[in-house]
């Protein structure tokens, strides 16, 4: 395997409501922060992750490479998933050997739409879209079966939003309160807030990131694993697919300063600890995480960002970046990282 | 200025999708009413059924066993505002159901009612649609099993109150309590009785005693009840003044909290041109602002 570690990171100030740009406009600044971080300008291959359903319009990702200058044409692609998996697809593509650098972003503005909505398009067309499942109601399903206690979930929240206000990126959400439920065990505080937001990293590969950067965050495990779609066909209760992500990446080889996990709803979180076999000693969304600031198809990235910058800060020696994709954690990558 | 359009992203008519044959067998047993599964070479049997193995990989075979129609409620979850796409339009459950003679669990709606109807292992089974077209929603939703039945009980009567009630409650009627003495363990009862409970003999002299006394013991009642003048209500046992038998009471006139034991009582009596032959001639029994008694 070739050495690479994640050597910038950048995000916009997420805004609960739409400020008024298009997805290009909110992608650029971001862009532009990472290449001057870097000092590059021209990357070997550039990826992104977002979703069209977000702008509801049919390629409305290829408008953001305005932002790019994409010209003469560069190497390109595209995943219609959060953007971590971008990031997968960028490790996997420098692995080849041939090119050194990466770039890597994600953007969405789910203050458009009903996202609770648009998430139901994702559920499988036969069995459970016709139901008019939204993504609450299915979360939902997942917390009863997880039968997490409400006072551990009321302190996740408490603990995500205070670490949001800390975050100059996150948004300012006060401490969770009432008892009213959104879709019952689920109160609206449990829920991530509808966010609008983009994120860029950079990637690169040997001696190069040695040369860009003071302490590369270095990628020593990536994996990710996925299970049934459908729900009733697996254990909602745990996350498999996220344990064999973790032990194919290796997560439990060494200490975990931090992780930073993707999760949408507060009872994720005993869910991914349990899978990822994280110890009380791991610190767990440090920036607040996706209950602080949630601009779908760059939440995973940012996981992987945030959990890079502690290690470029010198914050931390070894953290974890996790994403998730489809209904109830169908779907997760892990990304070790280590100075 | 603000800039804003309405967007609207829909395919006339919707996608055609073609089922291929195990979910078309599945949707198509579904509009003649029935529940299948597929079987995999493990022996399982997947409800709904999927073309593959979720555990393998594998082809499913091609055996398809008719399954519920009940089933058992594994999890759920709990909607109080149904939204526009939901398919009740009051609130509902969402539900893992696990049909009988299914490995794997159906997701769909529980019409429970109300929140406190579900429970894990609630017994559930399939309301189906009038028409049916083969689709997922030919199922309207599932209801739970029938476990209770209501049985309206009602028969009418004619009571009078008996001797001793009837010569109380003419006291009362006059704006008196009137009590009696055993002539055996001299206690004095109130309301007036024809016996003593104590001494099983007939009792003779009849006592009045005055409309003030002291509490020997209460309960605040916070359900709603027609007869209580308010919520919560006090309701007290009131040992008369010269009495040995306390009465039940309600009290008033003073928050619940601070109805104590030893605290002092006199009956608040309605107007003259209200009473009747009837306890409701005493609104309540209401604190005399006088020191506690001792009990």
């Amino acid at each position: 395997m070739r050495e690479i570690a994640v050597v910038a990171f950048a995000q916009t100030r997420h805004s609960a409501t739409d400020q008024g740009q298009s997805e290009p406009e909110l992608i650029l600044p971001p862009l532009d922060e990472v290449r001057e971080k870097t000092g590059l300008r021209k990357f070997g291959f550039t990826c992104s992750g977002s979703c069209d359903y977000l702008a509801g319009a049919p390629f409305s990702f290829v408008s953001a490479l305005d932002a790019l200058g994409a010209w003469p044409p560069i190497s390109e692609s595209h995943v219609e998933m959060d953007a971590a998996w971008a990031l997968y697809e960028a490790w996997v593509r420098l692995q080849h050997g041939d090119v050194d650098s990466a770039l890597v972003y994600g953007f969405g503005k789910s203050s458009q739409g009903d996202l609770r909505e648009i998430m139901t398009l994702q559920l499988d067309p036969y069995y459970l879209a016709p139901l008019g499942l939204d993504q609450v109601s299915y979360a939902a399903l997942q917390a009863s079966a997880a039968k997490v206690d409400r006072a551990r979930l009321d302190e996740i929240v408490r603990r995500s939003r205070a670490d949001g206000r800390a975050n100059p990126y996150a948004l300012d959400l006060p401490d969770p309160g009432g008892d009213a439920f959104e879709v019952e065990p689920l109160r609206p505080y449990d829920i991530a807030p509808v966010t609008d937001g983009a994120a860029a990293v950079v990637l690169a590969a040997g001696d190069l990131a040695r040369e860009l950067c003071e302490r590369p965050a270095w990628i020593t495990g990536i994996a990710h694993r996925i299970e049934p779609h459908y729900l009733g066909m697996r254990d909602l209760a745990r996350s498999a697919s996220a344990a064999e992500a973790a032990r194919a990446a290796g997560a439990g080889k060494g200490h975990v300063d931090v992780a930073e996990l993707h999760t949408q709803f507060s009872h994720e979180e005993p869910i991914l600890r349990q899978a990822l076999e994280l110890p009380e000693s791991t610190v767990v969304n440090p920036s607040g995480g996706p209950l602080a600031a949630n601009p779908v198809m760059a939440t995973g990235l940012i996981r992987v960002g945030e959990a890079a910058q502690r290690i470029l800060d010198g914050a931390a020696s070894r953290t974890i970046g996790h994403a998730s994709s489809g209904p109830c954690l169908q779907h997760n990558l892990v990304t070790v990282m280590e100075a | 200025m603000t800039l804003e359009a309405r967007h609207v992203l829909e395919f006339p008519g919707g996608y055609t999708r073609t089922t291929g044959p195990v979910i078309g067998r599945f949707l198509t047993e579904l509009r003649d009413g029935r529940l299948v599964g597929v079987r995999t070479a493990g022996g399982r049997t997947l409800v709904p059924p999927l073309e593959y193995d979720p555990g393998t990989g594998d082809a499913v075979t091609g055996e398809f066993v008719e399954v519920g129609p009940a089933g058992t409620v594994e999890s759920w979850s709990w909607v109080h505002a149904p939204r526009a796409g939901h398919p009740l339009d009051r609130p509902f459950a969402w539900a893992l159901i696990r049909l009988d003679g299914a490995d794997t669990s159906l997701v769909h709606a529980v019409d429970a009612g109300d929140v406190k109807a579900m429970r894990p292992g609630l017994r559930v089974r399939p309301r189906w649609r009038a028409e049916r077209t083969g689709q997922i929603t030919d199922i309207e939703s599932f209801v739970p099993e029938v476990t209770k039945i209501v049985s309206p009980v009602r028969t009418e009567y004619v009571l009078k109150p008996g001797l001793a009630l009837a010569r109380f409650l003419e006291g009362v009627a006059a704006g008196v309590f009137v009590g009696c003495r055993c002539g055996s363990c001299h206690k004095v009862y109130v309301p007036y009785r024809l016996s003593c409970p104590e001494c099983g003999i007939a009792i003779t002299e009849e006592v009045e005693v005055p409309d003030t006394g002291t509490i020997t013991t209460f309960a605040i009642n916070n359900l709603p009840d027609p007869r209580a003048p308010e919520v919560p209500f006090v309701s007290a046992y009131v040992l008369l003044d010269g009495s040995d038998v306390p009465m039940i009471t309600l009290v008033g006139g003073v928050a619940a909290h601070e109805v104590r034991q030893g605290m002092r009582v006199r009956a608040v009596w309605v107007p003259e041109e209200e009473r009747t032959a009837s306890m409701a001639n005493i609104k309540w029994f209401a604190p005399t602002g006088e020191p506690d008694a001792e009990l």
